[in-house]
């Protein structure tokens, strides 16, 4: 059980990210949400690749006799980081200008046509 | 009515979440390991760079690289486009 | 609502800031080398120009520094095409200086060694031109949320 652990942190991350996309009546907090996701997808990501006893894969005075963890995982997670980043900030900014318009963040008020 | 569906929906993916983790190798016993054995021990001949993961991101894998910079850029450019309207709109 | 930071937050962000690019700068150049790589200096030099903005909001709101980060974010996404592109003759994204004798040419054998700076062929300058379009990107994004969200301040008031 102990082994499975961070794979279960990881559904934690995300069934916590889901309950908040699908519940939640404020913009902000819906964002936090699909942060989260993110988060347990990149731990998960990274758990698949590590190794037991494993060392970072970087050869600059590594310590001797030790097996290194799966590199391709975490150059995904990388590349999962940066674009997580970029749809976060898209999507604060249409947060923003939702609240310009509108003047509120609860998604089920911006609905109608109300200028 | 809605909320009810939204818990059926949680339900069943949490059911599923669950079934899939417990069907996966245990963490830190991987199972099909060529393509890094090759990585780790062929990137500091071939590329030259002691970090591996930095010889994936911008060598073996450049392609993924250059997609990633450019959904970055994109990212940027939607915000400047869309913040600075506002700008002019208010003035 | 658009006015500076206490002068405690001043004093340590004049003292810090130099710090923080100087560490980014030494993580996106040592990439190939220690953990780090472009997209993580460029985090590093982002967030030091992200206090400078909270710090000393008065000065940077009205100086509109968005085409100076714009320009400099798209050289840096050049740079990074136009060096995939040089080794074009071979494949797209080939390493033409890995192992070549010059520039950022050693050639080093497989094992664990102290780290030699001038190794790793294109990957180190593809670092510098990605750190850069990711610290001045970074930049410009936190620029306008914080811009957007001080307007708004002020609409309100």
């Amino acid at each position: 059980m102990n082994s499975y652990l961070a794979y279960f942190t990881a559904l934690l991350l995300i069934i916590m990210g889901i309950y908040a996309v699908i519940f939640k009546r404020n913009l902000i907090k819906i964002v936090i949400g699909v942060s989260l996701m993110e988060s347990g997808v990149n731990l998960f990501l990274v758990a698949l690749g590590y190794r037991q006893g494993g060392i970072a894969p970087i050869y600059t005075m590594a310590p001797r006799g030790h097996q290194m963890v799966l590199p391709t995982p975490q150059a995904l997670t990388l590349t999962s980081i940066v674009i997580g980043l970029a749809t976060t900030a898209l999507m604060l900014t249409l947060s923003i200008l939702l609240y310009k318009h509108y003047k509120t963040l609860d998604p089920t008020k911006i609905r109608g046509l109300m200028k | 009515m809605k909320t009810a569906y939204a818990v059926i929906f949680m339900s069943i993916l949490v059911v599923f979440l669950f079934t899939a983790i417990t069907t996966l190798h245990p963490m830190g016993y991987p199972g099909h390991t060529e393509m890094d054995d090759y990585f780790i021990k062929n990137a500091q001949i071939e590329v030259g760079a002691n970090n591996v993961v930095t010889s994936i991101v911008f060598d073996y894998r450049g392609f993924d690289t250059l997609g990633e910079a450019t959904v970055l850029f994109t990212a940027v450019i939607s915000v400047v486009a869309l913040l600075r309207g506002v700008k002019k709109d208010e003035e | 609502m658009k006015s500076d930071m206490s002068t405690i937050v001043k004093t340590v962000t004049d003292f810090l800031f130099g710090f923080i690019i100087i560490f980014g700068i030494y993580i996106i150049i040592h990439g190939h080398l220690t953990p780090g790589g472009g997209f993580q200096g460029g985090a590093v030099v982002a967030s030091g120009f992200a206090l400078l903005f909270v710090a000393f909001a008065r000065t940077f709101l009205d100086k509109k520094p968005q085409q100076l980060y714009g320009l400099f974010e798209s050289v840096g996404l050049l740079i990074f095409i136009s060096l995939a592109f040089l080794g074009i003759y071979r494949t797209f994204f080939y390493n033409f200086l890995a192992n070549s004798g010059g520039l950022f040419g050693m050639k080093i054998t497989q094992g664990i060694n102290p780290g030699y700076f001038n190794t790793a062929g294109v990957v180190p300058l593809m670092n510098m031109a990605v750190g850069f379009e990711v610290a001045c990107g970074l930049s410009l994004i936190v620029y306008l949320l914080y811009r957007g969200v001080i307007e708004e301040g002020e609409d309100g008031e």
